[in-house]
């Protein structure tokens, strides 16, 4: 078992999407409630761009730590690793967040979150009428490819 | 990418326009409703868009345009547009269209001179544009099913905004 929650943010920092296949230690213990750590979650990956583009050595447009950026400026980042998990990260210039949350010795997940995009998402998503875009969905074709794709991966047994 | 016959997707199109047109009565009703389902149409068709086409983001304007012209009527349409007519701070541009897929067998009778038959790409764009964050207006100024010699639509850039922190700090 590699993979442990995953989840989807739109633009307005509302997850749309969550799912998980293993947590260990239950919500109520780490944030306290789902809402909760829904935005814990959208803002550690909000402050991770923020603090990131703050101190990056090669964009000589120094930007103000926390001044407005527009989507996909600054420095993105494809994942955070720790000692307990891995934070996989993948954005979209229409400011859709998908965040995946591994065992840490998962290798890169880039492009495997673009898939899930591409592939997933706007497939069996944004096609299905009953999406409103924005929205909190859940779509059982969409859970059922996406279990399938961990299988696929070897992050799901 | 999924392709489906160019014969169908017009004569579909064809025939939803002609219903609009029975169900509302009113041109100017049917080019407002035109746009509004384009613009329902772009909001899920941008994910499309930036899924497949894997773009990143456009550092202004001008690429904006210019991949909307290049890339996405290539991609959804299979005919490309040629941006110009730039006002001079770059917010303001014109997408000619030499060929419309849309078009393809339609006439339209003197009394519906004023129905702005490919209304839905405006609205298209105006979606899609908005889920980017780009407000933009959107509007057919030229029409060759109205005697004019391309199809023009003229694109406004009203403002682009950025991304704010959604939540307050104390809650």
């Amino acid at each position: 078992m590699g993979c442990m929650t995953f989840y989807i943010f739109n633009r307005k920092g509302r997850c749309q999407y969550y799912h998980e296949w293993q947590r260990l230690k239950p919500i109520k213990q780490g944030a306290g409630s789902q809402d909760e750590d829904f935005k814990l979650m959208f803002g550690l990956c909000w402050s991770m761009r923020a603090l990131a583009t703050a101190v990056d050595p090669k964009n000589p447009s120094k930007q103000q730590m926390g001044a407005p950026m527009r989507i996909g400026d600054g420095c993105s980042f494809n994942s955070i690793k720790t000692s307990n998990f891995k934070l996989h990260y993948l954005e979209s210039p229409s400011g859709l967040k998908f965040v995946l949350t591994t065992d840490p010795t998962v290798g890169s997940m880039v492009e495997q979150l673009q898939y899930i995009y591409a592939s997933l998402f706007v497939e069996l998503v944004a096609k299905n009428p009953l999406y409103t875009p924005g929205d909190a969905f859940l779509f059982e074709p969409f859970s059922a490819a996406l279990n399938k794709y961990m299988r696929t991966l070897g992050l799901l047994s | 990418m999924e392709m489906i016959n160019a014969e169908i997707f017009t004569l579909t199109y064809g025939s939803m326009v002609r219903q609009l047109v029975a169900d509302y009565e009113d041109v100017e009703e049917v080019n407002k409703q035109l746009d509004k389902m384009g613009f329902n149409i772009g909001q899920r068709l941008i994910d499309e868009y930036l899924a497949k086409s894997k773009t990143q983001r456009c550092s202004d304007f001008r690429e904006t345009a210019e991949k909307i012209a290049k890339v996405g009527f290539k991609m959804f349409l299979n005919t490309t547009a040629s941006v110009t007519n730039w006002n001079a701070d770059g917010t303001e541009c014109s997408l000619i269209l030499e060929d419309n897929p849309l078009t393809d067998f339609v006439e339209l009778p003197e009394q519906l001179s004023a129905l702005k038959y490919s209304n839905l790409l405006c609205g298209v764009i105006r979606g899609a544009l908005e889920m980017v964050n780009m407000d933009v207006e959107c509007s057919f100024v030229k029409d060759m099913l109205r005697g004019d010699d391309v199809y023009e639509m003229r694109l406004k850039l009203l403002s682009s905004s950025t991304e704010s922190y959604p939540f307050k700090d104390d809650d």
